[in-house]
């Protein structure tokens, strides 16, 4: 490895001091009041997906299956809070609070394929509906084919 | 009572997410691709089924559950059809709410407009 | 042997200052509510203005701004022999499609927030050089065109940082010339310091403010360096979108180098916006910003004879979202140029 030459040292040096100027000056992110608020607005968001759930059983779901008509409300409603304007105002009020929920995927959906709906249903809706969310399928599916070829390297 | 489960649990998870985005320097997609690999990981090690049954929705709603949603429909699948089943059955418990997300997302985007 | 009219490391000086003939801005509603509300020619009423999208917006904003500063000194696109223009987004369509509809010869320019700065000083580098009688300097920024293309969809509910800035919507056009048929003092353009691609090491693309700051501070002690000048020579240096986090370290910065400015070092980012009412987070930024501002506001005051010597340090951040996903650091460049009321001579 080559040694560093006398001017990327200052520069490094350079670079230190100042990111510790930068620390010292800028405002903080209030972590704080982030997580608390993030807390309340995902716990309460769960909750609602709790009610919800209930909801769905009196209506006749099996148990076991509650969860799937309880996510999709849960997805129609970001959806359209997301069209309406709405959710991103939330989103920066509550950030990972209504971001971590299946309502952030929803969100990181929607929000894409509205904004490049101007470059057309195709090239615009189409394509770029899952330029925030892909991340989460591919991961995901990448995670689940892992798993399975474990489990099934095992049993 | 499962009411309370539900916020603590749900409340929670987006606790994690919020401390790794605010302490570190990973976007969202970061901490959310972060967050279903972890729901598939513990899914896999049967840990995220007891905790969705211990509290319900504050396991459901996250997105970690998707993680778990997307191995369990695997390892059924595996059990049923054999091999395959690592590819075939990895949509299988997730599809509707992923369906959700795409066709109301369509219609959302279609008859809205951004507002900036 | 030195060029010509090269003083020093960085900076030139017109041997006949080149006028500011007239000006004029258009802006969205967010900033025709602001502090400097009533100083814009042109207001829109949301941020489409009947267009199909942003970027048709934004181009059209462009258009209106250079239209209007024709306008105001009696000249016409055919006048015009140079259009200097430039925007923050892809390609620089919007200087483009506004020059194609105004049919003036374009020189597109990219400084990011700094085009404002850089096209001023180029467009008075033309007419000093005896390239060209008049020219228009102009550049715009969006608030819809830059998330989307930069950062996030606007309707994304992602959180930002208070350390963040909000990109105004706004386009600004400058005519210069040589004012000869003009009565009383202008604004004349004495001295243009083109900057040096500045980097420390700073990667939020959350904050621009504070991987800016040391291109300000650096091409700011070059001029004063270059011209030999008093701390208080200018009665306003004006940075262009440093907002709040910026500003306060390019102060410190200028302080450890022994410029001290105080009250005489603004930011265009801080005046054009009120944070305490408007969901700004640390201020203004954008090609837009230091455009609306100078065009508008600033001139203003120049004709109210309220300002006499102005140093405008538009500053810029030169990352792409490319640049910022495969791991590169934000470089930055400040150019500076400077006005001064009076009447029209030759110096040499």
């Amino acid at each position: 490895m080559a040694k560093k030459t006398k001017a990327e040292q200052r520069k490094q040096f350079e670079q230190k001091a100042y990111n510790q100027m930068v620390t010292k000056k800028r405002a903080k992110i209030p972590i704080a009041r982030n997580v608390i608020v993030a807390f309340l607005v995902g716990g309460f968001i769960s909750v609602i997906g709790q009610v919800l759930m209930m909801l769905f059983v009196r209506l006749g779901f099996p148990e076991e299956k509650a969860g799937d008509p309880t996510v999709a409300t849960l997805i129609l409603i970001a959806s359209i809070l997301t069209g309406l304007g709405i959710w991103d105002i939330l989103g920066q009020f509550a950030g990972a609070g209504a971001g971590v929920p299946v309502t952030g995927f929803a969100n990181a959906m929607v929000s894409s394929a509205l904004e490049f709906k101007r470059e057309g249903l195709v090239l615009g809706v189409g394509a770029r509906m899952f330029q925030l969310a892909g991340p989460v399928i591919v991961y995901g599916a990448v995670t689940a084919f892992l798993v399975g070829v474990v489990h099934a390297v095992l049993m | 009572m499962i009411f309370v489960k539900a916020f603590v649990v749900g409340g929670l998870i987006c606790v994690i997410g919020q401390l790794l985005m605010d302490l570190t320097p990973l976007t969202p997609a970061h901490v959310l691709t972060l967050l279903v690999i972890s729901g598939g990981v513990l899914s896999g090690l049967g840990l995220y089924g007891p905790l969705v049954d211990w509290a319900g929705a504050g396991a459901k709603v996250p997105i970690t559950s998707f993680g778990h949603q997307l191995v369990q429909g695997t390892l059924a699948e595996l059990a049923e059809s054999g091999p395959m089943g690592v590819l075939s059955g990895i949509f299988n418990l997730a599809s509707s709410g992923i369906t959700a997300a795409i066709v109301f997302g369509f219609f959302v985007a279609v008859l809205f407009n951004p507002k900036g | 042997m030195p060029a010509r009219k090269k003083v020093g490391l960085q900076t030139v000086a017109f041997s006949r200052p080149v006028a500011v003939v007239s000006s004029a801005s258009a802006v969205g509603p967010l900033e025709g509510e602001g502090p400097l509300s009533g100083s814009f020619d042109i207001v829109y009423p949301d941020m489409l203005n009947g267009e199909a999208s942003w970027e048709k917006t934004e181009r059209t904003m462009m258009k209106e701004a250079v239209e209007c500063a024709l306008g105001k000194a009696n000249l016409t696109c055919e006048n015009m022999d140079y259009m200097l223009a430039g925007d923050l987004l892809n390609q620089c369509i919007s200087a483009n499609f506004a020059a194609r509809d105004l049919g003036i010869p374009l020189l597109g320019l990219y400084g990011a927030c700094s085009t404002m700065a850089e096209s001023a000083g180029l467009a008075a580098m033309l007419i000093d050089g005896g390239y060209a009688l008049h020219a228009v300097a102009a550049v715009s920024s969006h608030y819809g065109t830059s998330e989307r293309q930069y950062r996030f969809p606007t309707e994304y509910g992602g959180q930002r940082p208070p350390y963040s800035q909000y990109t105004v919507t706004g386009a600004g056009a400058l005519v210069l010339g040589h004012g000869q048929h003009f009565q009383g003092q202008l604004a004349r353009i004495t001295h243009f310091t083109a900057g040096k691609v500045t980097d420390l090491g700073r990667r939020d693309p959350f904050d621009m403010g504070s991987a800016m700051a040391p291109a300000a501070a650096d091409t700011i002690l070059r001029h004063f360096s270059d011209l030999s000048l008093a701390p208080d020579h200018y009665d306003l240096v004006l940075t262009g979108d440093l907002a709040l986090v910026g500003h306060s370290l390019t102060e410190e910065l200028l302080r450890q180098q022994g410029l001290v400015l105080k009250e005489r070092m603004q930011d265009c980012g801080l005046l054009v916006f009120d944070r305490t009412r408007q969901p700004v987070f640390s201020g203004g930024s954008g090609c837009g910003c230091s455009a609306v501002v100078l065009c508008g506001h600033i001139m203003d005051m120049f004709k109210q004879a309220k300002l006499k010597r102005l140093l405008l340090v538009g500053t810029g951040a030169l990352l792409s979202p490319t640049t910022f996903q495969q791991g590169d650091s934000i470089p930055c460049i400040a150019h500076a140029v400077a006005f001064e009321l009076s009447d029209d001579r030759l110096l040499e």
